[in-house]
């Protein structure tokens, strides 16, 4: 299943690579990618390969933070969404656009401070001798609902340039990623590369239940709380990049479980998957639609047709 | 494949029996509870009517409905704009608190609310087409797209979370709702975000606000809600022997497939005719069933006819809140009901145990 998948990615690699107003075949990719092609390479190289490679991360990083809440919670509806990490983002964003007057671009800080701060504030109002996977759920709605309709009240205030802008950003689009803003970012995703290794095991001790967790040795709640840490902190990165990208946390792990079989979610398969999903979604967003647009309505029209699918399918099974 | 739904513990309760049933137990306890949010409701009312960027003393709100000598202002003021408001927030508070409280019993679900059934995302797709694609600007034009929206969407939220079974079970009906909630709130961002006009339309829409909404929208969709209302309280027998669970209604005689279409029916009448002439309002559903249960009870009686008094209360509340807070400006009513009621929500689940029905 690893092949396949490997396999998929590849050829939507060179899809990716390939496609575009100036269309290169399968054998020109190739040739472009070891350079001195000319305005091939140029294409292929500067101008295709970080957004191709920044889909294949970041959906990576999302699919994995998404696996990581889902065990958390127990619930695969969990999700960094859940927890209001995108709406505190886009929050974020807009005090720092609408009250302080700052560029949409400019407001890394803006969503970083505000996806931080709202995770933050889920987790301690979810929090009563523990973190129950459900409650936090249920916090992560209503902080997201109330944030939500700030946001949009918000977005009334400012001209409709700024509001579109501001909505934009996000829907979460890889339409600006170049090699200067997916170095910094690739290098965060490395150095937290180890930490998601360092949590795997504690992860699936937890996923079989607090008791037995614990009577193997893991201190359930620190664990849960570094769990969450490295899940937002895969998210954050991402969402500072792009936006916040719906969907490919939700569904990933899912689809993932599902192809590998299997009591876990599969951390290894569920990167793979995310990444390919991801790398998908912006090929579909890129070249099938009438209009460019942001890559985060692709994933979540195909992850929520997905998960209808799948409802009637299992409703179908257990007749 | 297993169930997805399994590893889910509990998005749902199996309604346990409650050993404890809180509230009041007496009817005369009861009664006079309803009797005191009634009051407290007309309080809201002249308060409705009397409080915004002009006040009118309340003397002259009576004198101009009445048809007395008053000044013009004044009367443009309470006849002209405060009163289709106030029955706006009449309508709206009684639709959407006892469509919570009907969908809440039906799926057992104590944190369900009319938006999870999809139907607040089915407004919205329909009326982002409307105005995207038809051209349609004014309330009176995308009211019927709003209803439409959230007619279909609950009928297509009930077929999926009833594939292959007859009657669809509470988490199928949430997680169906949720996901076809993100389905259609993907394709209105798809289709605002196309153009700026579309984009500013729509946004106002969504935000949720009795401003500019009068009697052109106000009395099409009336006659559906009043409909919706009264089938709720005809079904509140049917929906007690639900709370039993499904084979103990069976064996009381009662229909539970009959009961949950007919639920259905009631939640896209009410939420839907309260999306169509406001625009989303959340938490309105969640909240004010919960606090009803809170005072009478776990009987659905009580619960739907008190939910129909303090819906209003609440939603009127929130509506003058708007109007005084932010003046001489306002803040849409859906903004006010979602910072109060996401305190609320959280209060609910941060409880030993979630209220169970």
């Amino acid at each position: 299943m690893a092949v396949s998948l490997g396999a998929a990615a590849l050829v939507l690699v060179v899809l990716g690579l390939g496609l575009g107003d100036y269309p290169l075949g399968p054998l020109e990719v190739v040739r472009a990618l070891g350079g001195d092609q000319g305005f091939a390479s140029t294409v292929v190289l500067e101008w295709r390969l970080p957004r191709v490679l920044a889909a294949l991360a970041f959906g990576a990083a999302l699919g994995v933070s998404g696996a990581l809440f889902q065990s958390l919670t127990r619930n695969p509806l969990g999700s960094p969404d859940v927890i209001g990490f995108a709406t505190g983002s886009f929050t974020g964003v807009l005090v720092f656009t609408v009250l302080l007057g700052g560029s949409v671009l400019g407001a890394t800080g803006g969503a970083l401070v505000g996806g931080l701060a709202t995770a933050l504030v889920v987790y301690l109002l979810a929090y009563r001798d523990g973190v129950q996977g459900f409650r936090l759920i249920v916090v992560g709605i209503a902080i997201t609902a109330m944030l939500g309709s700030f946001n949009t009240w918000l977005l009334l205030k400012v001209q409709t340039e700024v509001a579109m802008a501001a909505s934009m950003w996000a829907a979460g689009s890889l339409g600006l990623v170049g090699w200067s803003q997916l170095w910094p970012a690739a290098l965060m995703l490395a150095l937290l590369v180890p930490c998601v290794l360092a949590v795997a095991r504690p992860l699936r001790q937890l996923e079989l239940g607090d008791d037995a967790a614990a009577a193997h040795g893991v201190r359930v709640e620190p664990a849960r709380l570094v769990i969450l840490v490295v899940g937002v902190a895969l998210t954050a990165v991402v969402v500072a990049t792009t936006g916040p990208i719906a969907f490919v946390a939700l569904a990933a792990p899912q689809i993932a479980k599902r192809l590998a079989g299997g009591a876990g979610l599969p951390l290894g398969h569920t990167a793979l998957l995310g990444g390919t999903l991801l790398l998908a979604a912006d090929l579909v967003a890129q070249h099938l639609l009438p209009t460019d647009l942001p890559v985060g309505i692709v994933t979540i029209v195909l992850g929520g047709v997905y998960l209808l699918t799948l409802l009637v399918r299992e409703a179908r099974r257990t007749v | 494949m297993e169930p997805i739904v399994h590893d889910s513990p509990p998005t749902t309760l199996p309604a346990p029996p409650r050993p404890r049933a809180p509230g009041l137990q007496s009817p005369g306890a009861r009664t006079a509870a309803l009797v005191t949010a009634l009051v407290v409701l007309v309080v809201c009312v002249v308060a409705s009517l009397a409080i915004g960027s002009r006040a009118v003393p309340v003397g002259t709100v009576w004198a101009a409905l009445t048809g007395g000598d008053v000044p013009a202002a004044d009367h443009a003021a309470v006849v002209g704009l405060r009163l289709p408001r106030t029955v706006l927030g009449l309508a709206v508070g009684a639709s959407l608190a006892v469509a919570g409280a009907v969908i809440q019993a039906v799926t057992r679900n104590p944190l369900a609310d009319p938006g999870i059934l999809g139907v607040t995302s089915g407004s919205a797709f329909l009326v982002a087409v409307a105005v995207g694609f038809l051209g349609v600007t004014s309330p009176t034009g995308y009211v019927w797209f709003a209803f439409a929206g959230a007619l279909l969407a609950t009928v297509a939220v009930y077929l999926v979370g009833s594939a292959g079974r007859g009657t669809p079970g509470p988490a199928q009906l949430t997680l169906a709702g949720v996901a076809l909630g993100a389905v259609l709130s993907g394709l209105v961002s798809a289709i605002r975000l196309t153009d700026p006009e579309r984009f500013a339309a729509i946004q106002a829409w969504e935000s949720g606000s009795f401003q500019n909404r009068g009697w052109d929208v106000i009395v099409p969709v009336l006659p559906f809600v009043v409909v919706g209302l009264l089938l709720a309280l005809a079904l509140t027998g049917p929906l007690n022997a639900l709370s039993l669970g499904d084979d103990l209604a069976h064996a009381l005689g009662s229909s539970v497939g009959r009961t949950r279409v007919l639920a259905v029916v009631v939640v896209t009448l009410l939420a839907g005719g309260a999306t169509a002439m406001a625009g989303p309002i959340v938490f309105v559903g969640l909240m004010v069933p919960h606090v009803a249960r809170w005072v009478v009870g776990p009987d659905q009686r009580w619960i739907v006819a008190l939910s129909m008094v303090l819906g209003p209360v609440l939603v009127l509340v929130a509506d003058v809140a708007a109007r005084v807070v932010a003046r001489p400006g306002e803040i849409p009513v859906g903004v006010v009901t979602a910072f109060v009621g996401a305190p609320v929500l959280v209060a609910l689940v941060r409880r030993r145990k979630v209220t169970g029905l």
